[in-house]
């Protein structure tokens, strides 16, 4: 107390009193940070994030399911289905077990151990990733700001002029920079809240448990065999979105758009500035 | 710029504390419940204990789906079963009068019992789907008597945790814990639609989970012993699905 000028140079215990009152304020009162403004980041940390823990549980659920379904490559509509019934169709390719008749002379060998496990696993990466996003984008008014279509463009008429300007190949205007057009909006939208809730909600009615304590279910689903049959179409319906979406991204520029989606670049018209 | 680094710095270390003493917190509540299931070691350990935990939580009392007698499958499926043994040929040339049912472990009154004293206890039937690990199902009429009846009368003492279960075969073992083995539709089966269970799907004697994929559902069942823990038995990994690489819980 008496030496003044010391005390001051020196880190004291109550030197962190205001110092955590401070950081303590600036989580309460986040305007005092100005940080958030300063560049326009294309995409929040938080739909990186979730959108490559998407990208590896998506992965590695096509690569499992791929290698269940060959152990039984037919398929069925309705509650039951099995190689005594007549299937849907079949895929024409050899079976991972010698219960199935294929034709083929050959079996792959059965992965169905740690295939299953890593389905699930991946499923819950999923599931819980889903919810993290779906929370933050309704809060957030990500969804409302970014994915769907824009007052006035919610017609038919705003989605065929747009596909017209992707076949003339003409340069993505202004607004575009910053967010999504409305063919895209209209993609997510499908994507977000069609296609992915229903490859759920088709995976988790082919559980016997979970099916048993949610009944509706498989009944919304139409059944254990016809929900495993959507489930196979839905994968593909997401497969072809994701070749379609990678397309783009090659199109539009790869190495800019991954940027933008990992380490979080700015808009296109302020690089090119 | 250093207020934002702070800002950043604390948040973190609150929620990293947050986070450990709720994780520490998860770890413990799930070993009380019994939400952990023996496999919850290994790469796939996380999904595995995720999915067992949220049945525990939320479906250890529902019930599998009962059917219509209409949706019974006139052509059921038997999966291949493992060529039977001296002892179950022998065994099958006398009809089975020589079947026994061991009882024992964590039990009052230990027995052993015929089929005709299993037919003698609550006959239960139920129309419920065969779901397997490969895909197919079908729908048939399984008739017996509850596991449970079995499990009362030999007294389950306190701390008993698992019902293991073993078929003629020496090599194939299950357990299940002790709510899956209590529950109303854990059916120690002996008849299939109209007759005898046939020997194709695990006649004379099979415990019929319909909660739990096919596999689960023993083939041939002779004994049946309450334990506290699965640490003992095999690899410790609480059936012989994970010692194959499959998971040990099979109701998705």
């Amino acid at each position: 107390m008496i030496t003044g000028g010391e005390c001051c140079r020196r880190w004291r215990y109550w030197n962190f009193v205001p110092l955590t009152l401070g950081s303590w304020y600036s989580l309460a009162v986040p305007t005092l940070s100005p940080v958030r403004q300063k560049t326009a980041v294309r995409h929040r940390v938080i739909v990186r994030v979730t959108h490559w823990l998407t990208v590896v549980a998506f992965l590695a659920l096509v690569v499992s399911g791929l290698e269940i379904v060959i152990s039984h490559p037919r398929f069925y509509w309705g509650e039951v289905g099995n190689v005594n019934m007549k299937p849907a169709f079949t895929l024409p390719i050899p079976a991972s077990r010698d219960t199935v008749p294929t034709g083929y002379n050959y079996q792959w060998p059965d992965q169905n151990g740690w295939s299953r496990y890593l389905h699930f696993e991946a499923a819950w990466v999923l599931v819980l990733t889903a919810l993290v996003y779906g929370v933050w984008g309704l809060v957030s008014g990500h969804f409302r700001r970014n994915i769907i279509p824009v007052r006035g463009e919610r017609n038919w008429s705003a989605v065929l002029s747009r596909m017209a300007k992707y076949l003339r190949r003409a340069p993505p205007d202004k607004r575009e920079e910053k967010s999504y057009n409305v063919l895209q909006r209209v993609t997510y939208l499908v994507v977000i809240f069609m296609l992915f809730p229903a490859i759920i909600l088709t995976g988790l009615a082919m559980s016997p448990s979970f099916v048993g304590a949610f009944p509706a279910i498989a009944l919304i689903a139409g059944g254990k065999q016809t929900a495993r049959t959507l489930h196979f179409f839905l994968t593909w319906s997401l497969i072809a979105f994701m070749i379609v979406h990678v397309a783009m991204i090659a199109i539009s520029g790869f190495w800019r758009r991954m940027r933008a989606m990992t380490i979080g670049g700015g808009s296109a018209a302020e690089e090119d500035r | 710029m250093s207020l934002i680094s702070r800002r950043r710095l604390i948040t973190t270390g609150l929620a990293t504390a947050a986070g450990a003493t709720g994780l520490g917190v998860a770890a413990k509540l799930s070993r009380k419940y019994g939400l952990v299931p023996p496999d919850c070691k290994g790469v796939y350990g996380a999904g595995e204990t995720l999915t067992y935990g949220a049945e525990r939580l939320f479906a250890r009392h529902a019930m599998a789906r009962e059917f219509p007698r209409s949706m019974i499958c006139e052509k059921p499926f038997a999966n291949e079963i493992a060529p039977p043994t001296d002892a179950f040929k022998r065994m099958q040339a006398r009809n089975f009068v020589d079947w026994r049912l061991t009882i024992d472990g964590l039990v009052e009154h230990p027995m052993t019992l015929s089929l005709a004293d299993l037919k003698t206890m609550p006959v239960h039937s139920q129309i419920t789907e065969v779901s397997c690990e490969e895909g197919w199902s079908h729908i048939a009429e399984w008739i017996g008597t509850p596991l449970s009846n079995v499990l009362n009368e030999a007294g389950l003492k306190p701390g008993v945790r698992y019902i293991y279960y073993r078929a003629v075969e020496p090599y194939l073992w299950e357990t299940i814990d002790v709510d899956e083995a209590m529950h109303p539709q854990t059916l120690l089966t002996m008849g299939m639609n109209d007759g005898d269970l046939p020997v194709g799907f695990g006649g004379p004697l099979r415990l019929r989970l319909p909660r739990q994929l096919g596999y689960k559902s023993l083939k041939f069942v002779i004994h049946i012993t309450a334990v506290d823990s699965v640490k003992n038995i095999g690899k410790g990994l609480g059936s012989i699905d994970p010692e194959a690489g499959y998971s040990w819980y099979a109701g998705i």
